[in-house]
């Protein structure tokens, strides 16, 4: 499932640590990477790679929010939802947002453009209310730019 | 005059040359020429810096409880900054990455480290590029790597990824999470950093700040350092009008710091600060000119914390954040001991049907009682982080609990938090 090259960069990310175990999140990043999420198969591959047994390897992936053991979209947006971005008016930011795409947080659009995440404090607070789409950061965000981000998104 | 945000709006303070030219690596350079590793310890130790992270143990002593003839030792940098409200560490990292790479090797140095793991936040994809640019062409010039400038010191750096957990910060939750497991805390003792860390060897574990400040001891001494303030950096966030990372001396108030982030919004009034981030004790109005430092902090109750200043102005719903920041807890509880987990879902349930509209006179005796049931008996500081919200909730703004309770305000919806691949609408 995983190309040779993620392979590769697997096994080489195993050599970085005394203990193999170490390189497992970098390696489930690695294959998010390339598949967008980590299937079932993409587990067993990464367990396989580094020596592991899959259910040491489903039970970490299972505990971090950004390893996605479900599929989402093309583009996946984290709308922050903590104090600060909440004093600053990230719930109609969100409200906004979730009515645009006609979804909630934590769902993907039908058509698989977009996923929305509510988050917690991305350590952006100086450029609250903030978001972050795909690797990219936003903010101070209105309502009006938030929702043409996620319009503009391909 | 700033010392640790001094460089970092410098446009090319990010690249070697632009550090270069302003002095950096200058620590490196004399500590190697000319300090054994007791001495830049030593340096550290005078300075009486104490840890930015959050827990604010003096550094210098932290370093001497790690074995000296160890035969391997780690250095572990926590950035994994995610106390709501804090915004430094990543400041520091975009703007200044040669600065906590510098830090890094003094620290690896001074307690005969020769491996180092920068634990960094998912999150933070632009510090990470970054980052690994800075780490690249510290190597390429020789303050990293084998037989660095032409001593017999040599050191690696690799820069390790975080994958979303708040926990992950907690520094033994952190170790677990760099060994590839869940990031869930380890009992204290046997598993102190310092004697008993990563893959069970003595650890050095920092924070960014934290390891940002020892090259400037190390490069202007420890009482140039003590008379800058000590400079500390405060995020100040929420009601203000330029939320920011604020530098000032170690001890400043808030409605000084307010003022620094350009006043309140609106001209309005405060009612309420986090000192610490979310998990200090929030205080009020009558604390704007309390000293924002550790002693002064822990008399009312409070700490500094990870200096996070969250303001709130008078038109705050104090019910509506609190039960936000409970919320939060619940979410990044690990489980792994019953008072947080558990705790933490019963408060925010309690705290919902009050926002709702369906809150009863007796649910103010049950948080009280919660909040006392989750103080001490946690596992790590995550669950006891619920206690003191609740307490300041319940002491300085019980009038907002009533009015809900009572139905004199209008109830609020807290919108549905759903996981990951919950069913598409109409699905």
């Amino acid at each position: 499932m995983l190309s040779e090259r993620a392979q590769s960069d697997i096994r080489a990310l195993r050599a970085r640590y005394p203990v193999a175990q170490s390189a497992l999140l970098p390696a489930l990043l690695r294959a998010q990477e390339e598949l967008g999420w980590v299937p079932p198969e993409a587990l067993a591959e990464v367990a396989r790679l580094l020596d592991l047994p899959v259910e040491v390897v489903a039970e970490v992936a299972s505990f971090y929010t950004l390893i996605f053991t479900e599929p989402v979209g093309r583009h996946v947006v984290q709308l922050c939802t903590n104090v600060s971005c909440l004093l600053s008016g990230a719930e109609e930011v969100r409200r906004r947002v979730e009515e645009r795409l006609g979804i909630r947080a934590g769902q993907t659009t039908p058509d698989g453009r977009v996923t929305l995440l509510a988050v917690e404090c991305l350590a952006a607070c100086d450029q609250a209310p903030c978001a972050i789409v795909d690797e990219q950061r936003y903010g101070p965000l209105t309502p009006e730019a938030a929702v043409r981000l996620v319009e503009e998104l391909p | 005059m700033t010392v640790l945000l001094r460089h970092v709006h410098e446009p090319d303070q990010k690249d070697l040359d632009g550090y270069v030219r302003r002095g950096g690596y200058e620590a490196l350079r004399r500590a190697l020429r000319e300090l054994s590793p007791e001495q830049v310890v030593e340096l550290v130790d005078r300075s009486q810096l104490r840890g930015r992270g959050g827990a604010g143990f003096p550094t210098g002593r932290k370093w001497s409880f790690v074995p000296k003839h160890a035969p391997v030792k780690y250095l572990v940098v926590n950035a994994d900054e995610g106390e709501p409200g804090t915004f430094k560490d990543r400041t520091l990292i975009e703007g200044d990455p040669h600065l906590l790479v510098e830090g890094i090797a003094l620290a690896a140095y001074a307690n005969g480290v020769r491996t180092a793991y920068v634990y960094l936040r998912r999150e933070f994809y632009e510090g990470r590029r970054r980052l690994e640019r800075a780490v690249a062409q510290a190597y390429e010039a020789g303050f990293l790597g084998e037989g660095i400038l032409g001593t017999d010191f040599s050191l690696d750096v690799v820069v390790h990824p975080g994958a979303g957990a708040y926990i992950a910060g907690e520094e033994t939750a952190l170790l677990e999470s760099l060994e590839g497991k869940r990031a869930m805390p380890r009992l204290k003792p046997p598993y102190f950093p310092a004697v008993m860390g990563l893959y069970n060897q003595p650890t050095v574990l920092n924070n960014v700040e934290t390891l940002c400040c020892v090259p400037w001891i190390v490069r202007e001494g420890p009482e140039w350092w003590i008379a800058q303030g000590p400079p500390q950096l405060y995020s100040v966030s929420g009601h203000v009008n330029r939320p920011q990372v604020v530098e000032a001396p170690l001890g400043t108030t808030a409605r000084e710091l307010i003022e620094r982030a350009g006043g309140m919004r609106g001209g309005r009034k405060v009612k309420a600060f986090y000192p610490g981030g979310t998990s200090s004790r929030p205080l009020t109005a009558q604390h704007l000119d309390v000293p924002l430092r550790h002693e002064d902090l822990a008399k009312l109750g409070s700490m500094l914390g990870s200096s996070a200043v969250i303001v709130m102005d008078e038109t705050t719903d104090m019910v509506r954040v609190i039960a936000r920041v409970c919320e939060f807890y619940r979410d990044e509880s690990c489980g792994k001991c019953t008072p947080c987990r558990e705790g933490t879902v019963w408060v925010t349930q309690i705290l919902e049907r009050i926002l709702h509209g369906r809150g009863r006179p007796e649910d103010l005796h049950l948080l009280d009682s919660l909040a006392r049931n989750m103080t001490g008996t946690c596992f790590c500081p995550l669950g006891e982080s619920v206690p003191p919200s609740l307490r300041a909730g319940l002491e300085d703004f019980r009038d907002e609990f009533e009015a809900y309770i009572r139905g004199a305000r209008e109830p609020v919806e807290m919108p549905v938090r759903l996981r990951l691949g919950a069913p598409a609408p109409g699905g």
